[in-house]
């Protein structure tokens, strides 16, 4: 049953990862990086990594997220390339 | 130019998969690090430190060194960003917005103008107003109250369960940062002012790297907190373990201040004035 979740999982980060690369939004581009970390918190859990997972909930998907939206709140919501 | 950055980029990525080929599998009990290391840590981590949570132990006491530099960078990185992106302009060369309450009417003071006195009636506004949202602002002054107590439990509880300094820091800072989105700015930092959170960002550095240079003042290594018993008049065990915390509490001290001056600066475009 572990495993199917992982698969997903790892399915997920992969997605998030090109799709935040890919998108012209750079908010999108920030919130798609939050959701992604937010999977690989899942994933350092499932691997029994719980100060990891904890650290990547509060600093990758947490504070991080929150200093890009800032970041283009400041400069500019669309890519130049 | 983008394809050849598409090559090299994909070359570099296949020479990385191919190279986990050789990695142990996850869990192998034959690989280097579980033949040796975690299993001198495993089994003495509880008799040396008494910190249940061998992690911690790890991170804080026979790794201390790892830490205080990681904590070390983490200041740096605030330090970086206050001398790259921090603006200084004179108070008097630009224009500001004060709102007047009764009436809903927003006056623009040109530069070098008389401001309105301090009121009731008048209040000052960033050039991107929108009113306030009485549900946004009620929800985050109810949760800021329960984010610190958690922040601060997990800091103190790194001891015995996931957590310590670097996570409450963040969970701290975030705290503060979710008080200036859902009020602004400015109020944020009358309570927390930049030169508050600079002081706070070096004393956690301080606090880490005093409590080292403390143990070899009493005669032990540079971060051998066994060295603080007879400070602390317990044995050199608990010694350890209460050390653990004290520079838990520094580097959380240091990763709040940082976490919270840098949404300072990025926020406002460096000039801490108006900001997200």
């Amino acid at each position: 049953m572990i495993w199917y979740i992982e698969l997903v999982i790892t399915i997920l980060v992969i997605i998030c990862g090109i799709a935040a690369i890919t998108v012209r939004d750079l908010l999108g581009a920030a919130i798609l990086f939050g959701a992604y970390s937010f999977m690989m918190c899942l994933l350092w859990a499932i691997m029994g990594a719980v100060d990891v997972a904890f650290t990547e909930a509060s600093v990758g998907a947490g504070v991080s997220t929150v200093l890009f939206v800032a970041a283009v709140f400041r400069t500019s919501r669309r890519t130049k390339d | 130019m983008k394809i050849i950055g598409f090559i090299i980029v994909l070359l570099c990525g296949g020479l990385l998969a191919y190279a986990t080929s050789d990695f142990p599998y996850w869990g192998d009990p034959a690989s280097p690090a579980s033949m040796h290391v975690s299993a001198y840590y495993i089994e003495n981590a509880v008799a040396d430190t008494s910190v249940p949570n061998i992690v911690t132990a790890v991170l804080a006491d026979y790794r201390g060194y790892d830490t205080m530099f990681e904590t070390a960078v983490i200041f740096s990185a605030a330090i970086a960003c206050f001398f790259l992106l921090r603006i200084f302009t004179p108070e008097s060369s630009q224009s500001k917005l004060y709102r007047h309450i009764p009436t809903g009417i927003t006056l623009r003071i040109a530069p070098g103008g008389k401001l309105p006195e301090k009121s009731d009636t008048f209040e000052r506004i960033d050039s991107s107003w929108v009113p306030h949202d009485l549900i946004i602002k009620t929800a985050c002054r109810l949760f800021i109250p329960f984010i610190q107590i958690f922040g601060l439990y997990v800091i103190a509880h790194g001891h015995h369960s996931p957590g310590g300094g670097f996570q409450g820091g963040v969970i701290l800072g975030a705290s503060i940062i979710l008080f200036a989105v859902s009020n602004d700015l400015r109020s944020t930092i009358s309570r927390m002012g930049e030169k508050i959170t600079a002081f706070l960002c070096s004393a956690g550095v301080f606090i880490y790297a005093g409590t080292g240079a403390l143990c070899i003042l009493l005669g032990a290594n540079f971060l051998d907190y066994g060295a603080l018993a007879s400070l602390m008049g317990v044995d050199p065990v608990s010694a350890r373990s209460h050390g653990i915390l004290i520079v838990e509490i520094g580097v959380g001290i240091t990763v709040m201040a940082v976490m919270v001056s840098l949404y300072y600066i990025l926020s406002s475009g460096g000039q801490l004035d108006e900001g997200l």
